[in-house]
Parts: C-alpha cells; sequence; structure tokens
C-alpha cells in the first residue's frame, strides 16, 4: 500500500527507509498509547464500582450525585471534556495556587500539568461514567440468593461485597468491560490532540515531515488494529476462565 | 467568569451546532444506506460476499476515527491535489473542501458499527417469523425485503440510538480538519478571549442538550416502533 500511494513518488526502497528510520519514536509512542489506556483502564474500573455502589446504594442524596455524574459525562464528548479539563483544570489550579501565595505572602511558580497524566487521568474519569454502567448491571445479575445466602450466615457487607459480590460480577461484567476498554483504547488517540507524543501525533509528525501522509496514518491504524485484536483474545480467554462451572445456553 | 462570552457570541456557537448537525446527518444517512448492504452481505453465506462485509467492519472498528479522518483529509485530499494539472479541472473546487473528506471518514466509520448493529439484529431474528415466511412461499430477498429486515431495524432502534449519540460526540474532532463545528466554535472563542473555561462549558451545554434531544427522539421511536415487544 506504502509503495502506491507515497506521495512524492519516491522509490519503493527510500520508502521502506523512512519507516525503520522512524521505527524506534513510533513503536515508543504505541508504549505510550497502551500506558495511557491502562491506566485509564485502572482509573475508571476503580472509581466505576465506586459509582455503581452510589447508584445501588438506598441512600438518596448518593443515588443522585452517581446518576447526575453518569447522565452528565455521557452527554458531552470526550475530547470537549479533555480540553476544558487539560486548559482549565490548568489554570484553575494555578489560579488558586496564587491566590492562596498571595495570602500567605510567598512566591510560586506555575505549574504545568504533564498532558500524560491529565490525558489519561480525564480519559480515566470519563470512561468510569461507562464502566459504573457496565458494573451495575453486573451487580444486579447476581442471583439475590447468593447475598440472602451471605447474610445468613451473618457476613458482614464489607465481608459480602469482597466475598461474594466481587468474585461473580466479574463474569456478568467482561463482556461489558471489553467493550468499554475497546472504545477507550480507540480514545486515547485524542490524547495526541493536547499534544501528547502517543502514535498518532508521531506519525501525524511524521507524515508532515516526510510528506508520506499514507505511510504513517497506515502504520498508526495497524497499531491500533493489533492493540484492539490482542486486547479481543485476551478478553476471550479471561471470559472462559471466569466462567468456570457454567454451562452455555444456545 | 466572563459568562458575557457566550452571550457576546452565541450565533457562533450556534453556527457551529448546526455544522455538527448536518455533518452527522449526512454521514449517518449515507452510512446507514452502506451497512444495510454490508448488515446483509456479512450474514450471506457466501464468502465472497461474507468476507469483505466483515474486513471492512473490522478495520473501522479497529481503528480510532481521528485516524480515518487523517487518512482521508491529509492522505487522499493531498494525494489528489499533487495530481498534475487538477488544480485546473471542474473538479478542484470539491477536492480542496475538507467537509467531504471528513464526511466520508465519519460516513464509513459509522457504516461499520451500524453495520455490526444491523448484523445482529438480523441474526437474532425469531425463527418462528422466518418459517412462516417460508410457509408462505416466500422467495430469499423478498422474505429479506418484507420480514427480516423491517423487523431487525425496529430492534436496532435502542442501539442505533447509541450510535448517534457515539457520532456526535466522535464529531468533536472535526475542527482539526479545519471546519469549526461546535468544539472549533469554542476553540477560536477560547483563542479569542484566553479564557479556558467558558467557552468549552457553553459548548458542552449544548452537546448536553442535542444529546438529550437524540435521547427523547429515539424513545418516542421506540414507543411507536417497538410497543408490540411489551406486554
Amino acid at each position: 500500500m506504502a509503495f502506491v500511494f507515497s506521495v512524492k513518488g519516491k522509490a519503493a526502497l527510500s520508502n521502506l527507509d523512512v519507516i525503520v528510520e522512524w521505527s524506534p519514536i513510533l513503536i515508543k509512542g504505541s508504549g505510550l498509547t497502551i500506558s495511557v489506556a491502562i491506566v485509564a483502564l485502572i482509573i475508571s474500573l476503580f472509581f466505576g464500582i465506586i459509582i455503581a455502589l452510589f447508584r445501588l446504594s438506598s441512600l438518596r442524596i448518593l443515588n443522585f450525585i452517581g446518576a447526575s455524574y453518569t447522565t452528565i459525562i455521557r452527554g458531552i464528548p470526550e475530547l470537549v471534556l479533555l480540553l476544558l479539563i487539560f486548559y482549565g483544570g490548568q489554570q484553575f489550579i494555578n489560579d488558586a495556587r496564587f491566590a492562596w501565595a498571595d495570602k500567605q505572602g510567598i512566591e510560586i511558580n506555575a505549574i504545568d500539568f504533564s498532558p500524560f497524566w491529565s490525558g489519561a487521568v480525564v480519559i480515566g474519569l470519563i470512561y468510569t461514567a461507562y464502566m459504573a454502567e457496565t458494573l451495575r448491571g453486573a451487580i444486579m445479575a447476581i442471583s439475590s440468593g447468593q447475598m440472602e445466602a451471605a447474610r445468613a450466615y451473618g457476613l458482614s457487607k464489607k465481608r459480602i461485597f469482597f466475598r461474594v459480590t466481587l468474585p461473580q460480577m466479574v463474569r456478568h461484567a467482561l463482556p461489558g468491560i471489553s467493550n468499554n476498554w475497546l472504545v477507550m483504547l480507540k480514545a486515547t488517540a485524542l490524547v495526541s490532540l493536547i499534544a501528547l507524543k502517543d502514535v498518532v501525533k508521531i506519525s501525524s509528525d511524521a507524515a508532515k515531515a516526510t510528506g508520506l501522509q499514507f505511510t504513517f496514518f497506515l502504520s498508526a491504524g495497524a497499531v491500533f488494529l493489533a492493540f484492539t485484536t490482542i486486547s479481543i483474545l485476551i478478553f476471550r480467554y479471561l471470559q472462559n476462565r471466569y466462567s468456570v462451572g457454567f454451562v452455555r445456553v444456545s | 467568569m466572563n459568562w458575557h462570552i457566550l452571550t457576546d457570541n452565541y450565533d457562533k456557537l450556534l453556527s457551529g451546532a448546526w455544522t455538527t448537525l448536518w455533518m452527522i446527518g449526512i454521514s449517518l444517512f449515507l452510512g446507514l444506506i452502506i451497512a444495510l448492504f454490508t448488515a446483509v452481505m456479512s450474514t450471506s453465506k457466501n464468502p465472497f460476499l461474507r468476507w469483505p462485509a466483515e474486513t471492512f467492519s473490522y478495520v473501522f472498528r479497529g481503528t480510532p476515527m481521528l485516524i480515518q479522518l487523517y487518512i482521508f483529509y491529509f492522505g487522499f485530499g493531498v494525494l489528489l491535489g499533487s495530481i498534475e494539472g487538477i488544480r485546473e479541472t471542474i473538479w478542484w473546487p470539491v477536492i480542496k473542501l475538507s467537509w467531504p473528506w471528513a464526511v466520508m471518514a465519519m460516513t464509513l466509520n459509522t457504516a461499520a458499527y451500524t453495520c455490526e448493529i444491523i448484523r445482529g439484529a438480523i441474526q437474532n431474528t425469531a425463527f418462528g417469523e422466518l418459517e412462516a415466511a417460508k410457509s408462505m412461499g416466500m422467495s430469499r430477498t423478498k422474505m429479506l425485503r418484507r420480514i427480516v429486515l423491517p423487523s431487525a431495524f425496529r430492534r436496532s432502534l435502542p442501539v442505533y440510538g447509541n450510535e448517534v449519540i457515539y457520532m456526535l460526540h466522535g464529531s468533536a474532532i472535526l475542527s482539526w480538519v479545519s471546519i469549526i463545528d461546535l468544539t472549533g466554535a469554542a476553540r477560536q472563542l477560547r483563542n479569542q478571549y484566553y479564557d479556558p473555561y467558558v467557552p468549552f462549558i457553553g459548548a458542552a451545554l449544548i452537546y448536553l442538550f442535542i444529546t438529550a434531544g437524540i435521547v427523547f427522539v429515539f424513545k418516542q421511536l421506540e414507543k411507536n416502533y417497538l410497543s408490540y415487544l411489551n406486554r
């Protein structure tokens, strides 16, 4: 493909040379992409389960907080939230710090948000809303007899959650988590727009520098395709593992 | 906070919102038509029909829309632009525009996702419906046209609503290929006033409003077309 489409009509060999030349930094960018996604996954699972428990709680106020969080976050594009928090959050925190420093009478420098952490945290917090819905469904899918039995044995609420709910909800949650993960993985492409040097940013820089648009954008696409394919295989394995002991109907 | 930015520039935000709406409108419409064909192809037993449809949906669902947009806009756009003499032909005014490329990328992206939605619905068609159609002596194409597709369309409505919202949110990347959509208008205001919050909060509220509208429309459609499923 790349040879056919080379824009400036360079010879096939030099085209290959360019790829080889850029490949170390492209690989580094791919590593960054996957790290952003994994940090975001951990954040979204952690906060997702908290929001899911909020939504299942009998306390009205917690319920309201959980429901508003999921509704509002899911109604706004990821990119707008990313820009709002990356630019707005940075200014907000610096303004607050300067106000505090003025009061104390000391001098401080402005801090810059690291694009890596802000990208990963923002994407994690956005997908928290989606994870919360998945996890809520998974908790509700556990049969009530399990809870009754646990209560009858006199297990504390905390114990019930860690010993009964958590191990059983994984099976119900896995398909939803796998979907969210695939969407999240692709959403990390957006961090290239806040100047984080992920695989998309590097390939677009390379495309600009060399004029070989197709070569580099198709390589970035191939990297994502490889990541999604591997993820699908891993989730299929996990699904089988956590379904041990359940007979498949159909 | 400088809320006056929003009241002074509401026309810019609204025209951005309009750009967003018509671009996703065209893309969703064209994408639905393509998806109809690829979905039928991917349920076919003939591997020469099934294989291209499955590859299409695998590739477009496996890569971010941002990269697809870059490939179409920077890749094909620049490639065509570099052809000798093309700037003198009547096609040049169309080729040098950015929105047809963006619409093309978004159309193929939504087509791939919609294809999966419709394919799932086709495969879940109740066996009794097919049996009844067969015993009425319908041919395969007639069965597809009269029984399978209408029923599959209805059942894919709720999931398709999510896809529409996904397209609305996904279209926020358009301003990176120099299209002034809602996000693009907010970015312009941010650069103009050096205010990082207010323009984006305004855009976020409009997006929230449009999302709520889409959810409402699909609730109504479901009431109309799926009420027979509620017992």
